[in-house]
């Protein structure tokens, strides 16, 4: 085919184009997302009891600090990354960010405490619960940041996909929070930041198959 | 022309062109061509690739250019957000063509020499492709006015419709096409 009769074909149906479309399909798979992570916590593990008393609501503000700003620098870097010739290098590197402040934080908690004290910090309750059900509830916002980046034109596949990855985690992490009852800064470090990066890697596995355009 | 006033016009008509106008949009695309064969023409043939292969390149950046024009924000410069995309489209090439070499080590060298032979074919071909997605009276009304290059009233007198039946047609034809393009690769 010549290019010439191609270009007429593209611009013979051409219709206006909303502003900020990218910007608010990839919103609506965090809301969509995090509210199926949130659902099926309520429905599997449930919340749960005496999450508003004891050591209860700080932990779970810690928690939900840790997650959410994962979501947060995560999200900056989707939205750029969906936008061809936005630099992003800078937006990756933010979205590890939180890892390391948790990780040191983490360190202080274990130094700071007793040595009898820290195996039970590590292997506090259900620490296996958490390890299967982080990577579970992040199963459904996966495919829905998937279905929304594919709307846009991300160039570079394998770092949109783990960035997509660990905004998935974070959400399903985000959820179980709400279940958790390992109330120790070493146990958020170690149990929440191992299926997080474990579903980072996936993405960056999956992103150049799942991404390509 | 210098490069600043070639950004200053091509973001002017892709701001047209996303408001609605087609002849800017029109416009853009067409000196988009023009840049776009100059640079995969000279990535290829530094890797000693055909023309051909230039061409095909060209089409899908436009194709990627046009259905993802929505991730284009008006506030930002326009050639880094074209370059991205067809950067994007030239290593997704590289990538792509470089496997199927791999799996075929023997026939590499006839294989190669055969896609320059049969290159205006397998371009048409697409095209045919294409047409065969579209309604019977639309697909000949193009076919005669588009491709055989006949005027309106010839293509009437040979198709036995009338003259705004073949407008009408090529019309609807052209827009079948655009989305048959948008929605998936004619390879």
């Amino acid at each position: 085919m010549k290019t010439d009769q191609f270009i007429e074909i593209l611009s013979s149906d051409l219709h206006p184009v909303k502003r900020g479309v990218v910007g608010k399909t990839l919103a609506w798979a965090l809301i969509v997302g995090g509210a199926a992570a949130f659902g099926l916590m309520l429905v599997s593990v449930g919340v749960r009891p005496g999450l508003f008393g004891g050591t209860g609501p700080t932990f779970l503000a810690l928690k939900l600090a840790f997650t959410i700003s994962l979501i947060g620098a995560g999200a900056a870097f989707l939205s750029a990354a969906s936008h061809p010739g936005r630099s992003s290098r800078k937006r990756f590197l933010l979205a590890f960010l939180p890892f390391v402040a948790v990780a040191l934080l983490a360190l202080g908690a274990v130094l700071l405490s007793a040595p009898m004290a820290r195996h039970g910090m590590v292997f506090a309750a259900e620490w296996l619960t958490c390890l299967v059900c982080i990577p579970l509830f992040a199963i459904v916002p996966f495919a829905a940041l998937i279905w929304a980046l594919r709307m846009g034109a991300p160039t570079d596949l394998r770092r949109t996909g783990a960035i997509a990855g660990l905004v998935a985690g974070s959400l399903g992490a985000a959820a179980y929070a709400f279940h958790c009852s390992g109330d120790s800064l070493p146990f958020i470090a170690i149990w929440y930041g191992t299926p997080i990066l474990l579903w980072t890697l996936i993405g960056a596995m999956l992103g150049p198959r799942l991404l390509r355009w | 022309m210098d490069v600043s006033s070639a950004e200053r016009d091509l973001r002017a008509l892709m701001v047209a062109g996303l408001g609605g106008d087609a002849a800017a949009h029109k416009a853009l695309l067409s000196r988009l061509s023009g840049h776009l064969r100059a640079y995969f023409k000279g990535r290829l043939l530094q890797m000693g690739r055909g023309a051909v292969e230039a061409e095909d390149l060209v089409q899908e950046a436009l194709i990627a250019i046009h259905t993802r024009r929505h991730t284009y924000d008006p506030a930002q410069p326009f050639t880094p957000w074209a370059y991205a995309i067809a950067r994007y489209k030239l290593l997704d090439h590289l990538r792509r063509t470089k496997a199927s070499v791999k799996d075929l080590p023997l026939e590499e060298a006839d294989e190669l020499t055969a896609r320059d032979d049969f290159s205006e074919v397998e371009s048409a071909f697409d095209m045919q492709k294409l047409l065969a997605g579209i309604s019977p009276k639309m697909r000949q009304a193009i076919q005669y006015v588009k491709l055989d290059g006949l005027s309106v009233s010839e293509a009437a007198a040979r198709s036995g419709m009338s003259e705004s039946a073949v407008k009408v047609s090529v019309h609807r034809g052209m827009k079948a096409l655009a989305l048959l393009i948008g929605r998936g690769k004619p390879t």
